[in-house]
Protein backbone atom coordinates (compact mmCIF):
# COMPACT_ATOMS: atom_id res chain seq x y z
CA UNK A 1 0.00 0.00 0.00
CA UNK A 2 1.21 3.52 -0.80
CA UNK A 3 2.42 5.56 2.15
CA UNK A 4 -0.30 7.78 3.54
CA UNK A 5 -0.03 11.50 2.76
CA UNK A 6 1.10 13.99 5.38
CA UNK A 7 -1.92 15.98 6.60
CA UNK A 8 -1.40 19.69 7.21
CA UNK A 9 -3.82 22.25 8.62
CA UNK A 10 -3.14 25.66 7.08
CA UNK A 11 -4.72 28.35 9.21
CA UNK A 12 -4.88 32.11 9.47
CA UNK A 13 -5.22 33.17 13.09
CA UNK A 14 -5.89 36.77 13.98
CA UNK A 15 -7.66 39.58 12.29
CA UNK A 16 -5.70 40.45 9.14
CA UNK A 17 -7.51 39.67 5.92
CA UNK A 18 -4.66 38.69 3.66
CA UNK A 19 -4.35 35.02 2.86
CA UNK A 20 -2.42 35.11 -0.41
CA UNK A 21 0.70 33.82 1.38
CA UNK A 22 -1.21 31.04 3.14
CA UNK A 23 -2.80 30.00 -0.15
CA UNK A 24 0.56 29.92 -1.96
CA UNK A 25 1.96 27.69 0.77
CA UNK A 26 -1.18 25.51 0.71
CA UNK A 27 -0.82 25.05 -3.03
CA UNK A 28 2.91 24.22 -2.73
CA UNK A 29 2.23 21.62 -0.05
CA UNK A 30 -0.50 20.12 -2.22
CA UNK A 31 1.94 19.84 -5.11
CA UNK A 32 4.37 18.13 -2.74
CA UNK A 33 1.75 15.39 -2.26
CA UNK A 34 0.32 16.50 1.08
CA UNK A 35 -3.33 16.73 2.12
CA UNK A 36 -3.91 20.33 3.05
CA UNK A 37 -6.91 21.25 5.15
CA UNK A 38 -7.50 24.93 4.60
CA UNK A 39 -9.59 26.69 7.22
CA UNK A 40 -9.79 30.25 5.96
CA UNK A 41 -9.39 33.65 7.56
CA UNK A 42 -9.77 34.95 11.12
CA UNK A 43 -9.54 31.74 13.07
CA UNK A 44 -9.27 31.76 16.84
CA UNK A 45 -6.62 29.51 18.45
CA UNK A 46 -9.50 27.41 19.83
CA UNK A 47 -10.93 26.88 16.33
CA UNK A 48 -7.51 25.95 14.97
CA UNK A 49 -6.83 23.41 17.70
CA UNK A 50 -10.30 21.92 17.48
CA UNK A 51 -9.96 21.51 13.70
CA UNK A 52 -6.45 20.04 14.06
CA UNK A 53 -7.79 17.39 16.44
CA UNK A 54 -10.82 16.42 14.35
CA UNK A 55 -8.73 16.29 11.19
CA UNK A 56 -5.97 14.29 12.97
CA UNK A 57 -3.29 16.34 11.23
CA UNK A 58 0.47 15.85 11.45
CA UNK A 59 1.24 19.56 11.05
CA UNK A 60 -0.36 22.91 11.90
CA UNK A 61 0.98 25.72 9.68
CA UNK A 62 -0.12 29.25 10.55
CA UNK A 63 0.35 32.59 8.85
CA UNK A 64 0.03 35.99 10.46
CA UNK A 65 0.61 39.44 9.00
CA UNK A 66 -1.02 41.54 11.68
CA UNK A 67 1.67 41.48 14.33
CA UNK A 68 -0.24 39.34 16.81
CA UNK A 69 2.09 36.36 16.39
CA UNK A 70 3.67 36.63 19.85
CA UNK A 71 0.27 36.12 21.39
CA UNK A 72 -1.51 33.75 18.98
CA UNK A 73 1.21 31.27 17.94
CA UNK A 74 2.17 30.26 21.51
CA UNK A 75 -1.51 30.06 22.46
CA UNK A 76 -2.11 27.41 19.79
CA UNK A 77 0.86 25.39 21.07
CA UNK A 78 -0.46 25.69 24.62
CA UNK A 79 -3.96 24.55 23.67
CA UNK A 80 -2.58 21.60 21.69
CA UNK A 81 -0.59 20.55 24.75
CA UNK A 82 -3.73 20.79 26.86
CA UNK A 83 -5.41 18.33 24.47
CA UNK A 84 -2.40 16.00 24.63
CA UNK A 85 -1.78 16.75 20.99
CA UNK A 86 1.70 18.22 21.30
CA UNK A 87 3.02 15.57 18.92
CA UNK A 88 1.65 17.79 16.13
CA UNK A 89 4.38 19.83 14.43
CA UNK A 90 3.63 23.56 14.61
CA UNK A 91 5.21 26.02 12.19
CA UNK A 92 4.50 29.67 11.46
CA UNK A 93 5.01 32.22 8.75
CA UNK A 94 4.28 35.78 7.79
CA UNK A 95 5.71 39.17 8.59
CA UNK A 96 7.63 38.32 11.74
CA UNK A 97 10.56 40.40 13.04
CA UNK A 98 13.88 38.53 13.51
CA UNK A 99 13.93 39.54 17.17
CA UNK A 100 10.71 37.68 17.91
CA UNK A 101 11.79 34.36 16.41
CA UNK A 102 13.87 32.97 19.33
CA UNK A 103 11.06 33.42 21.85
CA UNK A 104 8.51 31.89 19.46
CA UNK A 105 10.76 28.85 19.02
CA UNK A 106 11.14 28.61 22.76
CA UNK A 107 7.34 28.59 23.02
CA UNK A 108 7.21 25.49 20.82
CA UNK A 109 6.82 26.81 17.29
CA UNK A 110 9.35 24.62 15.56
CA UNK A 111 10.20 26.95 12.68
CA UNK A 112 9.28 30.40 11.39
CA UNK A 113 9.28 31.13 7.67
CA UNK A 114 9.53 34.82 6.83
CA UNK A 115 8.74 36.49 3.49
CA UNK A 116 10.98 35.33 0.65
CA UNK A 117 11.40 31.79 1.95
CA UNK A 118 11.27 29.39 -1.01
CA UNK A 119 8.34 27.02 -0.59
CA UNK A 120 10.74 24.10 -1.08
CA UNK A 121 12.39 25.01 2.21
CA UNK A 122 9.08 24.77 4.05
CA UNK A 123 8.27 21.45 2.37
CA UNK A 124 11.67 19.99 3.25
CA UNK A 125 11.36 21.15 6.84
CA UNK A 126 7.95 19.53 7.23
CA UNK A 127 9.05 16.27 5.65
CA UNK A 128 12.11 16.08 7.89
CA UNK A 129 10.45 17.03 11.15
CA UNK A 130 6.97 15.54 11.01
CA UNK A 131 6.26 12.78 13.52
CA UNK A 132 4.35 10.02 11.76
CA UNK A 133 1.77 8.42 13.98
CA UNK B 1 -7.97 2.62 27.30
CA UNK B 2 -8.15 1.18 23.82
CA UNK B 3 -9.39 3.25 20.88
CA UNK B 4 -12.72 1.40 20.53
CA UNK B 5 -13.65 1.96 24.19
CA UNK B 6 -12.72 5.62 23.93
CA UNK B 7 -14.78 5.91 20.75
CA UNK B 8 -18.01 4.66 22.32
CA UNK B 9 -17.43 7.07 25.20
CA UNK B 10 -17.47 9.89 22.64
CA UNK B 11 -13.75 10.73 22.66
CA UNK B 12 -13.02 13.08 19.74
CA UNK B 13 -9.35 12.22 19.43
CA UNK B 14 -10.10 8.51 19.28
CA UNK B 15 -12.70 9.17 16.60
CA UNK B 16 -10.23 11.26 14.58
CA UNK B 17 -7.47 8.66 14.95
CA UNK B 18 -9.76 5.82 13.88
CA UNK B 19 -10.88 7.69 10.77
CA UNK B 20 -7.19 8.14 9.82
CA UNK B 21 -6.62 4.44 10.41
CA UNK B 22 -9.58 3.39 8.28
CA UNK B 23 -8.37 5.76 5.54
CA UNK B 24 -5.15 3.77 5.56
CA UNK B 25 -7.04 0.47 5.63
CA UNK B 26 -5.47 -0.30 9.00
CA UNK B 27 -6.63 -3.41 10.82
CA UNK B 28 -6.98 -1.65 14.16
CA UNK B 29 -9.87 0.43 12.79
CA UNK B 30 -11.41 -2.55 11.02
CA UNK B 31 -11.41 -4.51 14.30
CA UNK B 32 -13.17 -1.65 16.10
CA UNK B 33 -15.90 -1.53 13.42
CA UNK B 34 -16.29 -5.32 13.53
CA UNK B 35 -16.64 -5.31 17.30
CA UNK B 36 -19.07 -2.42 17.56
CA UNK B 37 -21.00 -2.73 14.30
CA UNK B 38 -24.15 -3.65 16.21
CA UNK B 39 -24.11 -0.13 17.66
CA UNK B 40 -24.35 1.48 14.21
CA UNK B 41 -27.39 2.18 12.09
CA UNK B 42 -28.97 4.79 14.34
CA UNK B 43 -27.67 7.86 12.58
CA UNK B 44 -29.58 9.33 9.66
CA UNK B 45 -26.99 9.47 6.87
CA UNK B 46 -27.56 12.37 4.48
CA UNK B 47 -25.65 12.83 1.25
CA UNK B 48 -25.16 16.36 -0.05
CA UNK B 49 -24.14 16.41 -3.68
CA UNK B 50 -24.14 18.79 -6.64
CA UNK B 51 -21.84 20.73 -8.97
CA UNK B 52 -18.65 22.50 -7.80
CA UNK B 53 -19.41 25.88 -6.28
CA UNK B 54 -23.09 25.05 -5.90
CA UNK B 55 -23.03 25.84 -2.19
CA UNK B 56 -22.87 22.36 -0.66
CA UNK B 57 -20.57 23.35 2.21
CA UNK B 58 -22.47 26.53 3.03
CA UNK B 59 -25.74 24.61 2.98
CA UNK B 60 -24.31 21.84 5.17
CA UNK B 61 -23.14 24.48 7.64
CA UNK B 62 -26.65 25.93 7.86
CA UNK B 63 -28.35 22.52 8.18
CA UNK B 64 -25.99 21.50 10.97
CA UNK B 65 -26.69 24.74 12.84
CA UNK B 66 -30.45 24.08 12.66
CA UNK B 67 -30.00 20.58 14.06
CA UNK B 68 -27.77 21.90 16.82
CA UNK B 69 -30.63 24.12 17.99
CA UNK B 70 -32.43 20.88 18.85
CA UNK B 71 -29.30 19.60 20.55
CA UNK B 72 -28.69 16.83 18.03
CA UNK B 73 -25.13 15.54 17.66
CA UNK B 74 -23.86 15.82 14.10
CA UNK B 75 -20.97 14.42 12.10
CA UNK B 76 -19.82 15.82 8.77
CA UNK B 77 -17.57 14.11 6.23
CA UNK B 78 -16.48 16.52 3.52
CA UNK B 79 -14.78 15.04 0.49
CA UNK B 80 -12.60 17.00 -1.92
CA UNK B 81 -10.57 15.71 -4.87
CA UNK B 82 -7.01 14.39 -4.64
CA UNK B 83 -4.55 15.29 -7.40
CA UNK B 84 -4.08 12.35 -9.76
CA UNK B 85 -0.51 13.58 -10.38
CA UNK B 86 0.96 14.32 -6.95
CA UNK B 87 -1.46 12.63 -4.55
CA UNK B 88 -1.85 15.95 -2.76
CA UNK B 89 -5.08 17.84 -2.17
CA UNK B 90 -6.61 21.02 -0.87
CA UNK B 91 -9.49 20.19 1.45
CA UNK B 92 -11.35 23.47 1.74
CA UNK B 93 -14.85 22.66 2.90
CA UNK B 94 -14.12 23.76 6.46
CA UNK B 95 -13.82 27.37 5.28
CA UNK B 96 -17.63 27.54 5.15
CA UNK B 97 -18.05 25.78 8.48
CA UNK B 98 -15.70 27.78 10.73
CA UNK B 99 -18.31 28.50 13.39
CA UNK B 100 -18.88 24.80 13.92
CA UNK B 101 -15.22 24.03 14.68
CA UNK B 102 -15.48 24.54 18.43
CA UNK B 103 -18.99 23.15 18.89
CA UNK B 104 -18.55 20.03 21.08
CA UNK B 105 -21.61 18.43 19.46
CA UNK B 106 -20.17 18.58 15.93
CA UNK B 107 -17.40 16.51 14.39
CA UNK B 108 -16.14 17.57 10.95
CA UNK B 109 -13.67 15.56 8.94
CA UNK B 110 -12.22 16.42 5.53
CA UNK B 111 -11.16 13.60 3.23
CA UNK B 112 -9.31 13.48 -0.09
CA UNK B 113 -10.65 11.09 -2.71
CA UNK B 114 -7.19 9.47 -2.93
CA UNK B 115 -7.70 8.09 -6.40
CA UNK B 116 -11.25 6.87 -5.90
CA UNK B 117 -13.79 7.90 -8.53
CA UNK B 118 -17.50 8.29 -7.98
CA UNK B 119 -17.46 11.41 -5.82
CA UNK B 120 -16.40 9.87 -2.51
CA UNK B 121 -13.21 8.35 -1.11
CA UNK B 122 -12.75 4.64 -0.60
CA UNK B 123 -12.88 5.04 3.16
CA UNK B 124 -15.97 7.26 3.34
CA UNK B 125 -18.25 4.41 4.35
CA UNK B 126 -15.76 3.30 7.00
CA UNK B 127 -15.69 6.84 8.38
CA UNK B 128 -19.51 6.84 8.49
CA UNK B 129 -19.39 3.64 10.54
CA UNK B 130 -16.93 5.18 12.97
CA UNK B 131 -19.00 8.35 13.41
CA UNK B 132 -22.04 6.16 13.96
CA UNK B 133 -20.29 4.25 16.76
CA UNK B 134 -19.02 7.58 18.15
CA UNK B 135 -22.70 8.34 18.58
CA UNK B 136 -23.99 11.12 16.36
CA UNK B 137 -27.66 11.50 15.40
CA UNK B 138 -27.02 12.80 11.89
CA UNK B 139 -24.14 12.28 9.47
CA UNK B 140 -23.71 14.55 6.46
CA UNK B 141 -21.55 13.33 3.62
CA UNK B 142 -20.58 16.13 1.30
CA UNK B 143 -19.32 14.79 -2.03
CA UNK B 144 -16.76 16.40 -4.30
CA UNK B 145 -18.31 18.75 -6.81
CA UNK B 146 -19.95 16.37 -9.24
CA UNK B 147 -20.51 16.32 -12.97
CA UNK B 148 -22.96 13.88 -14.46
CA UNK B 149 -22.15 10.42 -13.24
CA UNK B 150 -20.63 10.48 -9.75
CA UNK B 151 -23.42 8.53 -8.11
CA UNK B 152 -21.59 6.71 -5.29
CA UNK B 153 -23.32 8.85 -2.70
CA UNK B 154 -26.61 7.05 -3.24
CA UNK B 155 -24.98 3.81 -2.07
CA UNK B 156 -23.73 5.35 1.16
CA UNK B 157 -26.67 7.38 2.40
CA UNK B 158 -30.30 7.16 3.50
CA UNK B 159 -31.26 10.46 1.89
CA UNK B 160 -29.59 12.22 -1.04
CA UNK B 161 -29.94 15.97 -1.38
CA UNK B 162 -29.09 17.17 -4.87
CA UNK B 163 -28.01 20.80 -4.73
CA UNK B 164 -28.63 22.62 -8.02
CA UNK B 165 -28.02 26.21 -9.00
CA UNK B 166 -29.64 28.32 -11.73
CA UNK B 167 -27.98 28.73 -15.07
CA UNK B 168 -26.19 25.44 -15.57
CA UNK B 169 -28.10 24.22 -18.58
CA UNK B 170 -31.49 23.67 -20.05
CA UNK B 171 -34.12 20.99 -19.49
CA UNK B 172 -32.16 18.50 -21.61
CA UNK B 173 -29.59 18.36 -18.80
CA UNK B 174 -32.41 17.60 -16.41
CA UNK B 175 -33.65 14.55 -18.30
CA UNK B 176 -30.23 12.96 -18.76
CA UNK B 177 -29.43 9.73 -16.99
CA UNK B 178 -27.05 9.61 -14.05
CA UNK B 179 -26.82 12.17 -11.33
CA UNK B 180 -30.32 13.58 -11.89
CA UNK B 181 -31.83 10.23 -11.00
CA UNK B 182 -30.35 9.88 -7.52
CA UNK B 183 -31.83 12.86 -5.69
CA UNK B 184 -34.41 12.12 -2.99
CA UNK B 185 -34.70 15.85 -2.51
CA UNK B 186 -33.74 18.65 -4.88
CA UNK B 187 -32.53 21.99 -3.57
CA UNK B 188 -32.25 24.97 -5.89
CA UNK B 189 -29.63 27.05 -4.11
CA UNK B 190 -28.77 30.70 -4.87
CA UNK B 191 -32.46 31.18 -5.55
CA UNK B 192 -32.02 34.95 -5.51
CA UNK B 193 -30.27 34.65 -8.88
CA UNK B 194 -32.01 34.99 -12.23
CA UNK B 195 -33.36 31.74 -13.59
CA UNK B 196 -34.00 30.06 -10.23
CA UNK B 197 -37.73 29.73 -10.92
CA UNK B 198 -37.01 28.24 -14.34
CA UNK B 199 -34.54 25.72 -12.89
CA UNK B 200 -37.05 24.71 -10.23
CA UNK B 201 -39.80 24.38 -12.82
CA UNK B 202 -37.65 22.23 -15.11
CA UNK B 203 -36.83 19.97 -12.18
CA UNK B 204 -40.52 19.64 -11.31
CA UNK B 205 -41.30 18.72 -14.90
CA UNK B 206 -38.48 16.19 -15.00
CA UNK B 207 -39.76 14.65 -11.77
CA UNK B 208 -43.37 14.55 -12.96
CA UNK B 209 -42.28 12.38 -15.85
CA UNK B 210 -42.15 9.43 -13.52
CA UNK B 211 -44.91 7.77 -11.45
CA UNK B 212 -44.32 7.45 -7.73
CA UNK B 213 -45.95 4.92 -5.43
CA UNK B 214 -44.58 6.59 -2.36
CA UNK B 215 -42.05 9.42 -2.05
CA UNK B 216 -41.96 11.99 -4.82
CA UNK B 217 -38.75 14.08 -4.53
CA UNK B 218 -39.66 17.62 -3.52
CA UNK B 219 -37.95 20.68 -5.00
CA UNK B 220 -36.96 23.36 -2.49
CA UNK B 221 -35.78 26.80 -3.47
CA UNK B 222 -33.39 28.34 -0.98
CA UNK B 223 -30.43 30.60 -0.39
CA UNK B 224 -27.85 29.02 1.89
CA UNK B 225 -25.80 32.22 2.25
CA UNK B 226 -28.86 34.23 3.28
CA UNK B 227 -30.15 31.31 5.34
CA UNK B 228 -33.54 31.40 3.58
CA UNK B 229 -35.53 28.23 3.01
CA UNK B 230 -33.01 25.98 4.75
CA UNK B 231 -35.55 24.96 7.41
CA UNK B 232 -37.91 23.73 4.66
CA UNK B 233 -35.11 21.60 3.30
CA UNK B 234 -34.40 20.14 6.73
CA UNK B 235 -38.09 19.30 7.13
CA UNK B 236 -37.97 17.49 3.79
CA UNK B 237 -34.86 15.55 4.85
CA UNK B 238 -36.50 14.38 8.07
CA UNK B 239 -39.80 13.63 6.28
CA UNK B 240 -37.96 11.51 3.72
CA UNK B 241 -36.65 9.13 6.37
CA UNK B 242 -40.02 9.01 8.13
CA UNK B 243 -41.70 8.27 4.85
CA UNK B 244 -39.32 5.39 4.14
CA UNK B 245 -39.91 4.02 7.64
CA UNK B 246 -43.66 3.93 7.01
CA UNK B 247 -43.17 1.21 4.43
CA UNK B 248 -40.47 -1.28 3.52
CA UNK B 249 -38.33 1.29 1.73
CA UNK B 250 -35.97 2.09 4.58
CA UNK B 251 -35.20 -1.56 5.17
CA UNK B 252 -34.79 -2.17 1.44
CA UNK B 253 -32.45 0.78 0.97
CA UNK B 254 -30.24 -0.29 3.85
CA UNK B 255 -30.13 -3.85 2.49
CA UNK B 256 -29.18 -2.63 -0.96
CA UNK B 257 -26.48 -0.37 0.48
CA UNK B 258 -25.11 -3.16 2.65
CA UNK B 259 -24.86 -5.39 -0.40
CA UNK B 260 -22.92 -2.74 -2.31
CA UNK B 261 -20.67 -2.10 0.68
CA UNK B 262 -19.78 -5.78 0.92
CA UNK B 263 -19.12 -6.01 -2.81
CA UNK B 264 -16.90 -2.91 -2.70
CA UNK B 265 -14.84 -4.36 0.13
CA UNK B 266 -14.47 -7.69 -1.67
CA UNK B 267 -13.46 -5.87 -4.84
CA UNK B 268 -10.78 -3.88 -3.01
CA UNK B 269 -9.40 -7.00 -1.39
CA UNK B 270 -9.32 -8.81 -4.74
CA UNK B 271 -7.44 -5.92 -6.33
CA UNK B 272 -4.90 -6.07 -3.50
CA UNK B 273 -4.49 -9.76 -4.27
CA UNK B 274 -4.00 -9.03 -7.95
CA UNK B 275 -1.20 -6.58 -7.21
CA UNK B 276 0.42 -8.89 -4.71
CA UNK B 277 0.31 -11.95 -6.91
CA UNK B 278 1.52 -10.19 -10.07
CA UNK B 279 4.39 -8.68 -8.04
CA UNK B 280 5.37 -12.18 -7.00
CA UNK B 281 5.51 -13.22 -10.64
CA UNK B 282 6.61 -11.06 -13.54
CA UNK B 283 4.93 -7.86 -12.30
CA UNK B 284 2.07 -5.82 -13.71
CA UNK B 285 4.43 -3.42 -15.50
CA UNK B 286 6.03 -6.25 -17.48
CA UNK B 287 2.65 -7.64 -18.45
CA UNK B 288 1.51 -4.15 -19.50
CA UNK B 289 4.66 -3.69 -21.59
CA UNK B 290 3.94 -6.89 -23.48
CA UNK B 291 0.38 -5.75 -24.19
CA UNK B 292 1.53 -2.31 -25.31
CA UNK B 293 4.00 -3.92 -27.76
CA UNK B 294 1.19 -6.20 -28.98
CA UNK B 295 3.11 -9.30 -27.87
CA UNK B 296 0.10 -10.18 -25.75
CA UNK B 297 -3.40 -8.77 -25.37
CA UNK B 298 -5.42 -7.50 -22.40
CA UNK B 299 -7.80 -10.48 -22.37
CA UNK B 300 -5.12 -13.19 -22.32
CA UNK B 301 -3.31 -11.21 -19.60
CA UNK B 302 -6.49 -11.13 -17.57
CA UNK B 303 -6.96 -14.89 -17.91
CA UNK B 304 -3.37 -15.50 -16.82
CA UNK B 305 -3.74 -13.34 -13.72
CA UNK B 306 -7.03 -14.99 -12.77
CA UNK B 307 -5.38 -18.38 -13.19
CA UNK B 308 -2.66 -17.32 -10.73
CA UNK B 309 -5.24 -16.24 -8.16
CA UNK B 310 -7.25 -19.43 -8.46
CA UNK B 311 -4.20 -21.60 -7.83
Amino acid sequence: MAERPIRVLVAKPGLDGHDRGAKVVARALRDAGMEVIYTGLRQTPEQIVSAAIQEDVDVVAMSILSGAHNHLFPKVVKLLKKENADDILVVGGGVIPEDDIPSLKEAGIKEIFTPGTPTTETIDFIKKNVKRK
Amino acid sequence: MELGERLIKGDKRACARLISLIENNDNRAIEVIKKHYNKTGNAHVIGITGPPGGGKSTLTDKLVKLLRKNDKKVGVIAVDPTSPFTGGSILGDRVRMSDLATDPGVFIRSMGTRGHLGGLSKATKGAVNILDIYGVDYIFIETVGVGQSEVDIVKSSDTVVMVMVPGLGDDIQAIKAGIMEIGDIFAVNKSDLDGADKTALELEMMLDFKKYDTWRPPVTKLSAVKNEGVNNLLDNIINHKEDMLKNENFKLRREKNAKLEILNLVEEELMEMVHKITDEHEGLDTIAKKVALRKSNPYTSRDEIIKLIKK
